[in-house]
């Protein structure tokens, strides 16, 4: 059931999902950040996390990986707990929740991906480097093996990022707000990268904050809003009653948006989604 | 130079060298202010292990101080957890309890014992000599130096065997912790080998140039390399310079030989602070005052692209007049004009400042952005 779909398509389905969320609570302190979450992510596909600010869509993430103790309930993994299937999942994190002065560069970071595979002691050899240099190349940073990364626009970061996840080989990739501020390039290559992982039969999850581009983008969504509003596929659930229960009064700025402005973005995203 | 005096500087480089390693990590973690508190508190630590094995020598006060060491840590973290203290209000008030305390315990108790406060402070490299390892009869050189260079290969082994961990934690603790590097187990472990490195070196070089060490020469490091192998080497360079030099201007001088290294240390610092390739004081300066004319150039060039043919050109492009309508200094105007020309952008006819073609495109290529 791991095994890459070759580009043909089968439908998601729920019985063997590749993450299965059940009456997760996390609190900080005694405030809940989220509330008794259930949610089945099918094999194969691209979900978006959407939500207002504060909704916990990171905290969701960071407990599915185990970051978090949650208060109650359980994350599964293909079936089993997250600690055991650790190699399963890569994960892509807010890009500003790293010092980028650090004194290392490009590759070095993109080689931090196979550090779990190698496990401790090992260092990266040879062929780390190679797969490193492969998943640079999918994001168009093959010429800034060797620069230092306090040297990267924000987008830049974002693909180095992404490239490190690459490397990781997971079945299952949780990104953390990777289009959050980014170039139009980098969007652009993230939305490819995001097709050919769904082509390979992986499962993405990506905690996404732009409404407009859901649509175009995903094929599957959850509104979340310290408690679960919704999910399911992107046609039946991003609706503008699930959006109005997800972010209240405030969900009038997904139409405030010049016309013109809003074509641009729907023909660009089309646009990509073809190229993928 | 005699042999006491070669052992001294030994005995010296190697302290700096064990301290500035892992005081690369504590940079790069932003933690360099543990160093001051974990270097204090082991103090509380000396003293309780004496009392209990009450003698000076054991190395259970070794045990003892690099507990507490690890201690301070965990009780830093327990305040800061709690929310109702900031992280550095929170080292600020854990070790001088556990200092003050020390020192409370040493005057009331110990004060014939060879635990005095001047030396808890600074140290006595200059006794270093005196307490030798001798085996079987032979002097095999001050214990110091077997002490020290035990926990300098320590430190080694440690980062050696865990550079990639280290590395990971430090950097991306969120990974780290995702891939089963548990950023908890590696921060404790490091903790550990700074309290270790912070009790050896207390001995011979006293709590504040523990401090020094652990944190000047990784700065200066950090701003001469963009690579952390490199920032590990470096960083010991600059320990073995400041011990080196510090020790003569001990000699020269006639004053405290870990005062003067720790003042040495915070020299080398200023100094590279000052002219690091590239990041330091006078590069940045220098950086911003080339901008600053490059800025000007380009200005000038939009502006006369803007009235360049008109009308307007006598008054507006006029070499005596331009400056007035930049609103800018005479001298200044006249001097980017001069720089502008020499840099080939513009030339002069009857006085009028006129682009070359490399300045049309220049002036285009501003007003893109």
């Amino acid at each position: 059931m791991l095994q890459p779909q070759n580009g043909t398509y089968n439908p998601p389905t729920l019985n063997h999902p590749a993450i299965k969320v059940e009456d997760l609570t996390v609190a900080y302190h005694d405030k809940p950040a989220l509330w008794d979450i259930d949610l089945l992510v099918p094999q194969g596909v691209l979900l978006a996390i959407v939500g207002p600010n504060g909704a916990g869509k990171t905290t969701l993430i960071k407990a599915m990986l185990g970051l978090l103790k949650p208060v109650a309930g359980s994350v599964e993994v293909f079936g089993r707990p997250y600690k055991e299937q650790r190699k399963l999942l890569a994960y892509v994190p807010q890009r500003r929740s790293v010092d980028w002065d650090f004194p290392t560069n490009v590759l070095d970071v993109v080689l931090m991906g196979r550090y779990g595979a190698l496990g401790w002691f090992k260092r990266p050899g040879k062929q780390d480097r190679e797969l490193a240099r492969e998943a640079l190349k999918k994001v168009g940073m093959e010429d800034f093996a060797r620069r230092q990364i306090s040297e990267l626009s924000g987008g830049q970061q974002q693909r180095v990022f992404l490239a490190r996840a690459l490397v990781q080989d997971a079945q299952v990739y949780l990104m953390d707000e990777p289009f959050q501020g980014v170039d139009a390039t980098t969007e652009r290559t993230i939305v490819k990268l995001l097709q050919e992982l769904r082509a390979a039969g992986k499962t993405v999850v990506v905690v996404h904050h732009d409404l407009q581009t859901v649509t175009d983008y995903f094929d599957w969504v959850m509104l979340l809003n310290v408690r679960k509003i919704a999910s399911g596929p992107v046609g039946e659930m991003f609706t503008e009653e699930n959006l109005r229960l997800a972010y209240g009064g405030r969900v009038a700025f997904l139409h405030a948006r010049p016309k013109e402005a809003e074509e641009r973005i729907k023909g660009e995203g089309r646009r990509i989604k073809d190229e993928g | 130079m005699s042999t006491a005096q070669l052992e001294i500087q030994l005995v010296a480089a190697v302290v700096a060298v064990a301290c500035s390693l892992p005081g690369v990590f504590l940079i790069l973690r932003r933690m360099a202010m543990m160093s001051d508190a974990i270097s204090h508190a082991i103090l509380f630590g000396i003293v309780l292990a004496f009392f209990v094995v009450e003698d000076i020598t054991s190395p259970f006060l070794v045990v003892g101080a690099a507990l507490t060491g690890v201690l301070t840590v965990s009780l830093v973290e327990a305040l800061h957890r709690t929310r109702l203290v900031k992280a550095d209000a929170a080292i600020g008030l854990v070790f001088p309890v556990l200092f003050s305390i020390g020192v409370i315990l040493i005057a009331r108790y110990a004060g014939n014992v060879h635990l005095d406060i001047d030396a808890v402070l600074l140290g006595e490299l200059a006794f270093a000599p005196f307490n030798r390892f001798v085996v079987a009869g032979y002097d095999l050189g001050p214990i110091s130096f077997y002490v020290m260079g035990g926990i300098l290969l320590l430190n080694i082994l440690f980062i050696a065997l865990f550079y990639k961990e280290l590395k990971l934690a430090s950097f991306d603790a969120g990974l780290a912790a995702a891939i089963g590097f548990s950023p908890t187990l590696i921060h404790y472990a490091l903790m550990t080998q700074v309290s270790l490195t912070a009790v050896g070196a207390f001995d011979a070089v006293g709590s504040i140039l523990v401090v020094a060490l652990m944190v000047a020469p990784p700065a200066a490091a950090y701003l001469l390399t963009d690579r952390l192998s490199r920032m590990l080497l470096i960083s010991a360079g600059v320990g073995i310079a400041s011990a080196i030099g510090g020790y003569w201007t001990a000699n020269l001088f006639d004053v405290n030989i870990a005062g003067s290294m720790a003042s040495m240390a915070g020299l080398i610092f200023l100094l590279v602070y000052l002219t690091a390739p590239g990041r330091g004081l006078i590069a940045v300066a220098r950086r911003n005052l080339h901008q600053r004319w490059e800025f000007a150039q380009r200005m000038l060039a939009v502006h006369l692209l803007h009235h360049q043919g008109l009308p307007e050109a006598q008054q507006e492009c006029h070499v005596h007049s331009v400056h007035e309508h930049l609103n800018w200094e005479q001298e200044f105007a006249r001097r980017v004009a001069r720089l502008a020309e020499k840099e080939g952008l513009i030339y002069q006819e009857r006085g009028l400042l006129l682009l070359t073609g490399k300045g049309r495109d220049l002036a285009e290529e501003a007003m893109l952005y």
